[in-house]
Order: C-alpha cells, then structure tokens, then sequence
C-alpha cells in the first residue's frame, strides 16, 4: 500500500495513505519529502512550499487558501488553511479542541 | 434477473412493504407496537412527529405512501392532530393500493387500535405474498446517492467509483440522483457547466447560491467534527469528494423533495428550503436525505461511507460503499462493498463501479443488503418549507412529476 497519494500532477498536498511519523522521508515522484510532524491516515502534506494567501489545490480543485507559510512535509490542516466559502469550524467546535 | 410489482402508475416496485405510517407523534407508539411482530416481514414503519400543520411534510407522506416499493399502507392518527391526513388518504386509495386509516382515539384508545392494527397488517403481509411479479430493467429503477461519515478516502474511492456508476446507468436510462447541495459548495462552475439546458445551469446556479446564503446564517457549513479528524479541512474540500459521486455525464434537471422524475439522466436534488431560514438546519442528518431521496421515487440508495456509517431506511434498501479500507476492516458487517481496495490492493475504480451495478441488479432482484438483513430501518422527517419547483427544472413537462401539479 502507497503511503502518500498526489490525486492530480499541480496539486499542493498530498495524502497519507497510512499513519506517517514526523522525520520520514517520502519519495513522491521525483520529490523528496521529509514530514516535519506526525500525520494521521486521511491528512494533508504540503508537497510544495506555499506562501500565505496561496490557493491550496487537491485534485485540480480548489480547497481553500494558505492561512500562513507552509513548507514542504508540512502538515496542511485547519491550522493553516482556510476555506474560501464558509467557515469550517464554529467556536463550538474549537472549544472541543479538533485534533490537527 | 430482476424482478418486480407493477403499480398504477406504471412505476414497478423492487420490494412489496406493508408501511405503518403515524401522522403525530402521540400516535408513534400505537403505531411501533402494530408493527413490531411483523418487523421481519416487509412491515416498515415511518411517521412525521409534528402536531402542527405543513405542506412539506403532508407531500412527502403522500409520495412516501404511493412509493413504488409499498403495496399496502396503515396510516395511525391519534385523532387531533393538525396532520391533513385526507390528502394522503386520496393520493393512496387513488394508487389503488389497500388502505387503513386508524384513528386511536374512535378505536378506543391504545389496546383496541394495537389489536385491530396488528390484524390488517397480518392480513396485508399474507396478501402481499402472493403478489404478482413482473420483470424490471435498469430504465425501471431510481437510484439516490449519497454520502455520510464522510473522510479523505470517500473522496479517492467510493465517491468517484459511485460516479462513475452514475454514469453508466444513467445511459442504461435510470434516473440517477444526487444530492446535497450544501455539500456541494466549491463545485458551482463545473456543475452548472454540465447543465443540460440553459434553464438547468439557471437553477443549478439558484440552487447553489440558496444553499450558501442558508449555511451562511447558520454559521456553520455541512461539516462534522468526525470530518475534520478523517483529514479534512474546507467545505470545499469537502465537496469536491462528495461532488464525486455524481458522475460527469450531463445533469438533467434539478429537483426538490418528492418531484418524481420520469427520464432517465442524472438529477440534482436541491434539499435546502425556500425563503428565510425557519425550521433550522436543512436536513438533521443523513436519513432525512434519504427519506428525501426516496421521496423522489429512489427504490434504492447508495450510501458511501467513510467513517463507517451503519444506517439503513425504510421504504428502500441501502447498499453501503465502504471508502476506507481501515474502517472495512472493522466493519465489514454493515458493508456491502470495500471501494477501499482501490488503495490497498490493485482493484480499479471501474472494478468497483462495475460491483456497484452488479449489486444494484442483485439488490433490484431481491438479494438483501447488509442495512436490510441487519433489520435497519432508520427514518425522520421534520418541518421544512419549499416553493413549487420551477418549470425551467426540467428538461420537459414528462420529465417529472412535481409535488405542485397534484
């Protein structure tokens, strides 16, 4: 089984395929990725550097924008990237602290 | 071989269910205890809680009543309720299917009305036994789509297998539904671009602007905590799995609960009410959709899971798509199919699609899905206001018959 899948060759992040440990290097391509922090099955690695303001892309689709630098082997999340459209998480939900 | 029940309007059912349909929730318990002892013999129970009156709730009860999947109804009143319960009693008895209505509080109260009840469902249930068959082809069937417990993988593998499924029995002549719009945030431009006519992008594009403005003053987009733990961040993110499900071959039409299309092609269910927000969020959670779903005369829904739902309906079967091989692992019981292999093993997306008709042909022909034998039967519906849909909806006046024209 993959450990990352890239869903499209202009896409941004990538996405753990399995459980990934902060220090691993993946090869993605003819990338080198090393993943500065723990990624859970299902997340975001950036697989590029993204500068604040950058539209982050999935699929050749458009998820959001970068709400601060992010390096490559950063885990993307909500953290780091907004939604264009609405909000994704109220202060509800914050207060139960969702893990990043 | 698929087999089925002709009805009168020349619709043909997939299953032949005696459905015990209370109208108040003071007559919820009378009508759980009358169906009860027949739960395992196609005896399916669904109600509507509210006392107070609504046009919504009154249409789907009518066009849930007249399901192609339903031969026979027992609608339990308590008897004061504002539930315009005539206006499902003609539609039914116009149907021609056999009808009761049980009015508790003229049956004498709850022991008399559970007797006389679990009589004519008895009655029904052996009558319905010997009911004719007649055989079904894909142009027959009405299929809903839709995806709940979402996660990363419902993008990568269940939702893009399920679309491309969508595609294949849409030219096969099925009417193929999707939802929800409030999922679907992100995706406007490509979906307005797959618009059949001039008049469907219109209302794709009103659609869409509607259910952004409602999750707007709710504050709060169609996203769970368990979304954001399985990876994902935006509502666009989001929907572009969800969105996945859906196919690419031209959209149809656009539809709100209970319009009943009558072409086959792939069709938009446009789920969030009209004018202000009034009765909350637009739909609770997954089985109001699927009752929705239903209502537009899906005989059976395929539901993609990620975070493992385990729900099923009343009315029409369930097929569940497993996204994550992870969560197939743990819960393959309530899994009719691991689109997870598309990671895990070498299996294609088409190999997962050509599964999904395959069981849909099995399922149409009378084979139980998981939910089914399992004995799921999941159903809610609540206060919701829509406009009648407009005629620029579809692509001609056969093409569907809206709730309005009865």
């Amino acid at each position: 089984m993959k450990t990352l899948i890239r869903l499209a060759k202009d896409d941004s992040v990538a996405i753990a395929l399995q459980p990934l440990s902060a220090g691993t290097h993946v090869t993605l391509g003819d990338l080198q990725i090393q993943l500065s922090s723990d990624i859970k099955v299902g997340h975001k690695v950036a697989v590029c550097d993204i500068a604040a303001g950058d539209k982050i892309r999935r699929n050749s689709v458009e998820i959001g924008s970068a709400t601060k630098p992010i390096a490559i082997g950063e885990h993307v999340h909500l953290h780091n990237l907004k939604s264009d459209y609405i909000p994704t998480l109220n202060k509800h939900y914050l207060d139960r602290e969702v893990s990043s | 071989m698929m087999r089925g029940y002709l009805r009168s309007d020349g619709r043909k059912g997939i299953r032949n269910i005696v459905l015990v349909a209370y109208l108040v929730e003071c007559a919820h318990h009378v009508a759980h205890e009358i169906y009860l002892p027949s739960r395992h013999n196609n005896v399916h129970l669904i109600g509507f809680p509210g006392c107070y009156p609504s046009d919504y709730a009154t249409q789907m009860m009518q066009r849930l009543c007249t399901h192609p999947n339903v031969g026979a109804v027992l609608l339990v009143s308590l008897g004061c309720e504002s539930f315009d319960r005539r206006r499902v009693e003609n539609a039914v008895a116009a149907s021609g299917r056999p009808l009761k209505t049980l009015v508790i509080q003229e049956a004498g109260g709850t022991a008399p009305s559970l007797k006389e009840g679990q009589a004519w469902v008895q009655q029904q249930v052996e009558a319905m036994s010997h009911a004719p068959t007649c055989s079904i082809e894909f142009a027959d069937i009405t299929i809903g789509a839709i995806c709940g417990g979402s996660d990363t993988f419902s993008g990568i593998t269940g939702n893009p297998a399920v679309g491309r499924a969508f595609d294949q029995l849409a030219n096969l002549g099925t009417k193929a539904i999707f939802e929800e719009t409030g999922e679907l945030i992100g995706c406007e431009q490509h979906m307005i671009g797959r618009a059949e006519t001039p008049a469907v992008a219109q209302a794709i594009d009103h659609a869409m602007r509607k259910a952004a403005e409602y999750y707007e003053v709710m504050g709060h987009s169609s996203f769970a905590l368990g979304n954001a733990d399985g990876g994902l961040t935006t509502i666009e993110e989001k929907s572009l799995g969800a969105y996945a499900k859906s196919g690419s071959g031209p959209i149809r039409g656009v539809i709100k609960p209970g319009d009943v299309p009558t072409q086959g092609g792939i069709y938009l269910l446009d789920v969030i009410p009209d004018g202000p927000v009034r009765f909350g969020f637009p739909n609770i959670n997954d089985n109001a959709e699927i009752a929705e779903l239903i209502a537009c005369g899906a005989h059976l829904i395929l539901f993609i899971t990620g975070r493992g739902s385990v729900v099923g309906s009343a009315i029409s079967p369930v097929i569940k798509i497993c996204a994550n091989p992870m969560t197939y692992e743990r819960m393959s019981g309530d899994m009719d199919i691991n689109a997870g292999r598309v990671v895990t093993e070498d299996t294609t997306l088409d190999e997962v699609s050509q599964e999904v008709i395959d069981l849909v042909r099995a399922v149409a022909g009378g084979e139980r899905t998981c939910s089914e034998a399992l004995g799921h039967q999941e159903f809610i519906l609540t206060y919701k206001q829509f406009e009648p849909t407009g005629p620029g909806c579809f692509p001609g006046v056969t093409a569907a018959i809206p709730m309005s024209q009865e």
